[in-house]
């Protein structure tokens, strides 16, 4: 049997690599990518709490859901825009994407 | 240690890895695939936590959805990024500082939590009961109706939202102003 704090400890592992990611990379692709790794490993937090304080209600696994419908959303926005900004200024590096830099 | 011990660790360590790669890889296109492992990696983890219906979701909305058009937005912008040499912002230090504090505050709390060593309850229900018992919850009135119609109207708009973004017509206007 895995003890509950191995996920716990996955999930938060998962969840800093994915921050760094979002922090340091220059392409805004891996940015967004870097963002479902985050969000993967808060799914990951809420079914392992699910599972092990309180299999019979269904709290857990609906949030998750919910998770992944906002991820699916975001990913489809933040793409929309990269393709709508790589037209207008042929990148993505998000050091030259400045138009809202006051 | 059990079998599923095993298997855990394993799936832990490549899905690491795996997410690793996604954030120091040079090249986008790699970077995806490794994308793919990791989410994969996420959905074994699902299966080893008994939701067995959230890892097809995982595999369905994730693998199948995301990451194609991740790696379809990636081939539309090849070249993107000027300036191969680094990948990384000049800052890095400061974002992997950042997570490692982050790591570090996260590691402490987990480690005072009062619930660190459970272990799994035998589930009272059986997979396709719980299903059933979910489906149901999504759409009654009084538990999770209102966030489930929340996350359609998002989904509804993130859709319109992406199709205006990326039309073409806009483009030409723009450019037209310029």
């Amino acid at each position: 049997m895995i003890p509950l704090s191995w996920f716990l400890i996955f999930a938060a592992l998962l969840f800093c690599v994915g921050l760094y990611g979002a922090l340091a990379r220059r392409n805004a692709i891996a940015i967004l990518m870097a963002i479902e790794l985050m969000l993967n490993a808060v799914n990951i937090n809420l079914v392992a709490f699910w599972r092990y304080l309180g299999p019979e209600a269904v709290s857990g696994q609906a949030f998750a859901l919910v998770v992944f419908a906002v991820a699916a959303s975001e990913a489809a926005v933040g793409l929309a825009l990269m393709i709508s900004i790589y037209r207008r200024r042929h990148t993505v590096a998000v050091e030259e994407i400045d138009m809202m830099k006051w | 240690m059990t079998i599923l011990q095993i298997i855990f660790l394993l799936t832990a360590f490549l899905t690491l890895l795996a997410a690793l790669r996604v954030v120091t890889s040079p090249s986008m296109v790699h970077a995806a695939l490794w994308l793919i492992l990791a989410l994969a990696g996420v959905a074994v983890v699902f299966i080893l936590l008994n939701a067995t219906f959230l890892a097809v979701v995982q595999v369905a909305v994730y693998i199948d959805a995301i990451a194609i058009m991740i790696i379809i937005v990636v081939m539309l912008t090849r070249g993107a990024v000027r300036g191969q040499g680094h990948t990384v912002s000049k800052t890095w230090w400061a974002a992997a500082l950042s997570a490692l504090v982050m790591l570090t505050g996260l590691l402490v709390m987990l480690l005072q939590a009062p619930v660190r060593g459970a272990l799994p309850p035998t589930l009272p229900l059986d997979q396709e009961a719980f299903l059933e018992r979910l489906g149901q919850a999504l759409v009654d009135v009084n538990q999770y109706i209102l966030p489930f119609e929340v996350a359609s109207v998002l989904l509804v708009a993130a859709m319109v939202g992406a199709i205006i973004v990326a039309w073409p017509l806009f483009v030409r206007r723009g450019e037209e102003e310029r």
